[in-house]
């Protein structure tokens, strides 16, 4: 059964990510548990993603379309990554989103994918 | 009455309404359908009327005939055994005006962990009904989806009235191995969300509390079960250690390296005087080699040092009764101070692979036995591993910290 594992950062994870002293800690957290997760066998794909920032948001509305900068929306925790695995249940989906280090921090969303 | 006190009152008082209620209705469901109930009730008369004499009689008496109404409307019986039910009640509510009810809080206790009941569900079932506690509160203590959860406690409740579980102690040659189960489930609350409970982050207490309340209630109801006994005395030794295990700072400090001054003295000798009393039934068992661990652990703060023989040798005795992957684990750290860091990972190298994927405790001791060997390249690779699969960022930092090094000092 595949689950996305949804990585959602506070702006102070998101600034620690090139903070000259909190990078190596924060980088070093996020390729240990990618190790882990690859090592464990369960890892299908996944990706990190540039800052709310640098998206830029789309709606189509009645036949027009609006375009703004940034995120879909403004909330203190903001998606950061992703990681999709490959676990025999919620349970373990929910043990590996623990130990996802923005679980201490922000917040970690576990979603079953649609099977298509 | 200080919040505490009360507090621990009135989970003893729910506890013992629900057990009660559910081995004379057989059906838990309907039991704390009709208690919760009773309890809005008295929220909605006690103000106006004054807190009856009898609390517990009184509320006992609204439940008993809510439940008495419930099987009425769901005609589940003929008219004629609804009668004599009431009858029977009247008789039972006159008694227990006069006494106190009996506690039947110990035939719960084995009815969650009856064989019958799948072995995930018992302990959240446990502090449901003994203890009251709620599904959402159960459901984060276990890392499971608080819906998820809620369902499964539904479903086993439900086998327990549609399979006619037996609200009853065990017979004699089937308390033992049943036991084991009540006791199982009750250190599953006690280490809930952890793999490794002796360095479990002091802040985030779990269901440590409850389940040494748990713990408690056993040996109060079955004083002549050592096992029961060494539980408690292993809990208790665990629970001592609390407060030494993070530094002022917040850093994870390592068993090893604790101020044993930190160290609860009250609970040691406590948990250290109910090992004794459970040695001279001279039983042993899992809980008392696992407490008597950490009973050697305990003895640096008198000593200074650590009989790592002893440990070593308790961990074998242990392995042949119960040969969990934590156990294995043990042994090979205590077998790298005994005999030597290639010995601890020699003992490491044996465990199958599928039991140490996920792992913690396995991937942060071969971490620190390869850096001892002069591995370093090795023993960062597995101090990652080790980080990757820790909740807890303090021991992402203390393994971080302890591995960079590593390079350097190699």
């Amino acid at each position: 059964m595949k689950y996305t594992i949804l990585v959602y950062e506070t702006a102070s994870d998101f600034s620690a990510r090139s903070d000259e002293a909190r990078k190596d800690a924060y980088w070093g957290a996020f390729r240990a548990y990618t190790q882990a997760l690859t090592e464990a066998g369960i890892m299908v794909g996944g990706a990190g993603l540039q800052p709310p920032p640098h998206g830029t948001t789309i709606r189509q509305r009645d036949g027009r379309r609006q375009v703004q900068d940034g995120p879909f929306a403004e909330t203190k925790e903001q998606l950061g990554g992703y990681y999709l695995i490959d676990v025999p249940s919620l349970d373990k989906a929910l043990e590996w989103a623990a130990r996802c280090p923005s679980a201490a921090s922000g917040a970690v969303e576990v979603r079953p994918n649609l099977s298509m | 009455m200080s919040d505490a006190a009360a507090e621990r009152e009135a989970r003893s008082s729910y506890g013992r309404l629900l057990a009660y209620l559910a081995a004379w209705s057989r059906d838990v469901t309907a039991a704390e359908d009709a208690l919760g109930e009773a309890f809005l009730e008295a929220v909605d008369t006690w103000p106006r009327t004054g807190v009856p004499d009898k609390p517990e009689a009184w509320l006992l008496a609204v439940a008993r005939r809510r439940l008495i109404d419930v099987a009425r409307h769901a005609k589940v019986e003929d008219a004629a055994s609804v009668t004599l039910r009431l009858v029977m009640d009247r008789a039972h509510e006159e008694a227990s005006a006069k006494s106190v009810f009996p506690d039947e809080r110990l035939k719960l206790l084995f009815v969650c962990a009856h064989p019958a009941i799948d072995e995930a569900a018992r302990t959240p079932l446990m502090l449901q009904t003994v203890l009251g506690l709620d599904a959402a509160r159960i459901a984060s203590a276990f890392l499971v989806a608080p819906a998820a959860m809620g369902q499964r406690l539904v479903r086993v409740k439900a086998k327990i009235r549609d399979a006619g579980i037996h609200f009853e102690i065990p017979e004699p040659h089937e308390l033992p191995s049943r036991l084991d189960s009540v006791l199982d489930a009750i250190y599953a609350a006690y280490g809930s969300g952890w793999e490794d409970v002796t360095g479990a982050d002091p802040h985030r207490r779990g269901l440590a509390e409850e389940a040494i309340w748990l713990g408690r209630l056993v040996t109060e109801l079955l004083p002549a079960a050592p096992e029961a006994r060494g539980l408690l005395a292993l809990m208790l030794h665990c629970e001592a250690r609390r407060e030494a295990r993070r530094d002022a700072q917040g850093a994870y400090v390592p068993l090893g390296l604790q101020d044993v001054a930190l160290w609860s003295r009250p609970m040691i000798e406590e948990a250290e005087a109910l090992l004794r009393a459970a040695a001279e039934a001279k039983q042993p068992g899992r809980f008392q080699l696992e407490a008597a661990i950490q009973s050697v652990h305990a003895q640096r703060a008198v000593t200074g040092s650590t009989d790592w023989e002893a440990i070593a040798l308790l961990y074998e005795g242990l392995i042949r009764l119960a040969p969990a992957i934590g156990v294995q684990v043990g042994y090979a750290a205590a077998l790298a101070e005994h005999r030597g860091a290639k010995s601890g990972l020699s003992a490491l190298d044996a465990l199958p692979a599928g039991a140490i994927a996920g792992y913690q405790p396995y991937w942060a001791l071969r971490a620190h036995l390869l850096k001892r060997l002069g591995r370093a390249g090795e023993a960062r690779h597995a101090s990652a591993r080790a980080a990757g699969l820790s909740e807890d960022p303090a021991v992402r930092n203390f393994l971080r910290d302890s591995f960079d090094s590593a390079s350097e000092s190699a």
